[in-house]
């Protein structure tokens, strides 16, 4: 019997990185098939040719053996696929059986909206998920939680009868009582012959729901599985991978003083944070999505503040309540989503560059020539990085990630900072230019800053930090030095309890 | 011949388009009436567009920094009632009566940018809000019907003439008021630091506060500007129009569709005062045009609506051509 679905030897290229390589995938009617792989791994570029969101470069997509073309998400979903992201696309002001048929109302006598029609189908599709949903046909999609949300997503599914759903990462957001029930859901759609493949790198689930496992790395199947291994084979199928000389050389002179320290930090998001960095060092937060990395680094650049614990800067007790008091005292931030916290894409390349320099200057003073330097020292610190853009005047968006990525870095550094924030430096970056940004944070500690680089990006956290500290669940989890394995950090990031606050 | 655009074509193509327009108004209106090639005609002309001038070039601060300021035309309202009310008690008040004006106008447009920057109330609502309040106000203080007078004092803003002055011959104050204040303001906005902060906030608020920019205080500021340019507008227009409650209705819209003519853009980010300038004159040609021509009053209100909302069409299709 063939497959419902299978991918063979696709391709896909983008800009500077061949996201998927040779990549074969399989879907077996009444099988739960789970997609492991670290971030970046091409989990999700394989999850969007298979809906018809990308084409591949090459390769075929196989419908019960017969190759077919999705060339939109619609054909795809005709096809019987129903994937389930993350991000849901329901709408909060419209009821449940209204978001399951929107776009396809059923029409009743006189062109008019069959409301029975939708809300019988919407009732029995329903049925399914047993005694213990709390809502109907007719609740608002906005009055129910995420772990409802989610089963309206996959109500939607249902009743488009798909022969294979996707669910990405669908316990990122569940709490413990409300996973359970998602794996019994699970364990009804296989029974039904449905095909299912679920997207995670939490090791419990896939010992728990799968049938097979396919592990992704660097866009290349690392390993297949019939079967389900034990977790710690899983784990090295995800990492085990030459750090090369692509990362700079450990520092030969030891870290200097602490500039900065945060005893027992706690806000809305993080706890217990004791956490200390020094002069010339590297330090590296790994964890997995919601871990609080991000809102850790937030909190160290006053967005959302510490409200417990101590914090303190070259020695001295200081409170940050804002990004423009922590800039002024030295402390900055290479956000990860550049486009959205990073940059005025409309304003030039140099206005970009000089924001910080002039927000620090009398409002009157002239822009050419700030406290903190003028556009000629600026335009010699482009060179000096090798930014390269048509000219200084053009719009900053109209500019690659990487050299994006250098004006916010030359910003920051007519600033003289004392610690560093660099959030995902290399998201969106390519391959060839990520060595650069390796090297420069190097240097900048190496001249006495402290460097703190948040990644999902294991291998790059594991290849650039001195020092790795894990998160999960808003806390600290553990920390290595340099050499810790690949497979210690996962075990540290993924073996957290499962009910973490929402 | 040379390959390649020649450099009078080169210089033809980084003209603005809307001097074009503006100059292919100022002949239609030279052909229909020759007296407007007079010193008397031209001045006269722009003297009735120094109001709108002022307004404009305050406006387009609030509008490069991502808002609206809807209350601009209410506080000139205002300004005008309580000049000719505090003036009926003390005719030889006018310093101070102006001063008085000028700190309403420093106090609207801090409100304004409280209820925006902090109170996070959309700048098109707090700005309405603000309009029906100083609307309320102008009406309770003047007891529904105004009283009183402008003196010449207050008025020579807006009315005298300077006589004998060389190749023009007569110089209206208002157009030396609406000059300064024009230049002023484009110091402000395209040479000092503010001006460059100006547009990264209307652009992205959010990579401007990471970037520690103090994006409260320049959003405040411009609405300050916008404010006390409305004050400053309507003294100049007190030469002319008398004392109204609905001296100033209106004004804030003929401000908008000033500056959207120069070019700014609608939600921020970008922003000229020069050529907000060339826009207020290009609304007040068409104006004069359509008076010229016999449209009564509420039909050039019809018209303005059209500009306004042909200049945002235009703007998003030439964004949308440039690929931005």
């Amino acid at each position: 019997m063939s497959p419902v679905f299978e991918l063979r030897r696709i391709e896909k290229r983008f800009p500077g990185i061949k996201a998927l390589d040779d990549v074969s995938f399989a879907c077996n009617a009444g099988e739960v098939h789970a997609l492991a792989g670290e971030n970046g791994a091409g989990k999700s570029t394989l999850i969007k040719i298979l809906s018809g969101v990308y084409q591949a470069d090459s390769g075929t997509v196989l419908r019960d053996g017969v190759p077919v073309h999705f060339a939109t998400p619609l054909d795809a979903l005709k096809a019987g696929i129903s994937v389930i992201y993350q991000e849901f696309s329901l709408l909060p002001d419209r009821t449940v059986a209204q978001n399951i048929f929107l776009g396809r109302e059923p029409a009743g006598r006189f062109g008019r909206l069959d409301q029975r029609a939708m809300r019988a189908e919407t009732e029995r599709v329903l049925q399914m998920f047993g005694e213990r949903r709390r809502f109907g046909a007719d609740t608002l999609v906005g009055a129910l939680d995420v772990a409802e949300q989610q089963l309206v997503e996959i109500a939607k599914a249902l009743s488009l009868d798909a022969a294979l759903i996707v669910m990405d990462e669908p316990t990122a957001a569940l709490n413990e009582a409300e996973c359970a029930l998602l794996f019994e859901l699970v364990d009804r759609l296989r029974a039904q012959g449905r095909a299912i493949v679920y997207i995670t790198h939490r090791m419990p689930e896939i010992r728990r729901l799968a049938d097979r496992v396919t592990v992704l790395k660097d866009g290349k199947v690392a390993a297949a599985f019939d079967g389900v291994p034990e977790a710690g084979v899983i784990v090295n199928a995800m990492v085990g991978r030459d750090i090369g000389d692509f990362y700079p050389d450990p520092p030969t002179a030891p870290p200097g003083k602490v500039r900065l320290k945060v005893s027992g930090g706690g806000n809305a998001r993080l706890s217990g944070i004791d956490l200390a960095l020094r002069a010339g060092e590297i330090v590296g937060l790994a964890g997995v999505q919601g871990a609080g990395r991000t809102a850790l680094a937030h909190a160290l650049f006053g967005l959302a503040p510490f409200e417990r614990g101590t914090l303190t800067l070259d020695g001295e007790a200081v409170r940050l309540a804002s990004p423009r008091e922590a800039v002024a005292r030295g402390i900055v931030l290479l956000p990860g989503d550049r486009k959205a916290e990073g940059l005025a894409l409309m304003q030039p390349v140099i206005d970009n560059a000089m924001m910080t320099a002039r927000a620090f200057s009398p409002l009157a003073g002239h822009p050419d020539r700030t406290r903190h330097g003028t556009t000629a020292d600026m335009m010699a610190a482009f060179r000096a990085i090798d930014l390269r853009a048509a000219s200084v005047d053009v719009p900053i968006g109209s500019l690659s990630g990487g050299n994006q990525q250098k004006a916010i870095v030359a910003r920051w550094l007519a600033m003289d900072p004392k610690v560093l924030l660099f959030v995902e430096p290399t998201r969106g970056i390519d391959v060839n230019t990520k060595a650069g940004i390796y090297q420069r944070m190097r240097a900048l500690a190496d001249a006495g800053a402290a460097v703190l680089m948040v990644s999902s990006d294991l291998t790059e956290v594991l290849g650039v930090s001195d020092t790795v500290v894990v998160m999960a669940g808003g806390r600290i989890t553990a920390t290595f030095g340099r050499g810790a394995s690949e497979a210690a950090v996962m075990h540290a990031a993924t073996d957290a309890p499962q009910d973490r606050a929402a | 011949m040379s390959d390649g655009p020649s450099p009078l074509v080169k210089f033809l193509t980084r003209i603005n388009p809307i001097l074009i327009v503006l100059v292919v108004l100022v002949i239609v209106i030279a052909v229909i009436s020759p007296n407007f090639l007079q010193p008397f005609g031209y001045m006269n002309f722009l003297k009735r567009a120094a109001p709108i001038i002022v307004l404009a070039c305050g406006q387009v601060f609030v509008i490069t920094s991502g808002g609206f300021d809807l209350s601009q035309g209410a506080l000139a309202t205002l300004t005008v009632i309580g000049s000719s009310i505090l003036l009926g008690m003390d005719p030889d008040g006018t310093w101070w009566v102006i001063t008085l004006a000028l700190m309403a106008g420093v106090l609207v447009g801090l409100v304004n940018g409280f209820v925006v920057g902090v109170l996070k109330v959309p700048s098109i609502i707090a700005t309405l809000g603000m309009m029906i309040s100083l609307t309320g106000i102008a009406l309770t203080w003047s007891g529904g019907a105004p009283r009183g007078y402008l003196p010449d004092a207050y008025r020579l803003f807006g009315r005298v003439l300077i006589k004998d002055v060389p190749f023009v011959t007569i110089l209206p104050v208002a157009v030396i008021v609406a000059a300064v204040v024009a230049a002023a303001l484009w110091l402000l906005m395209h040479r000092t630091n503010y001006g460059r902060l100006q547009h990264v906030v209307g652009d992205n608020p959010r990579s401007a506060a990471f970037a520690g920019v103090p994006h409260r205080r320049v959003r405040t500021l411009a609405f300050v500007i916008s404010s006390v340019s409305a004050v400053l507008a309507v003294i100049l227009l007190g030469g002319f129009a008398g004392v109204s409650t609905d001296v100033g209705t209106g004004l804030e819209l003929q401000a908008i569709t000033a500056a959207v003519i120069g070019g700014a853009r609608l939600l921020g980010g970008h922003g000229a005062v020069g050529a907000s300038v060339i826009g207020a004159l290009v609304l007040q040609a068409i104006f004069t045009l359509l008076n010229m021509l016999g449209f009564p009053k509420p039909l050039r209100d019809v018209v303005q609506g059209l500009i306004l909302i042909a200049a945002v069409a235009l703007a998003a299709y030439r964004r949308r051509r440039s690929g931005q």
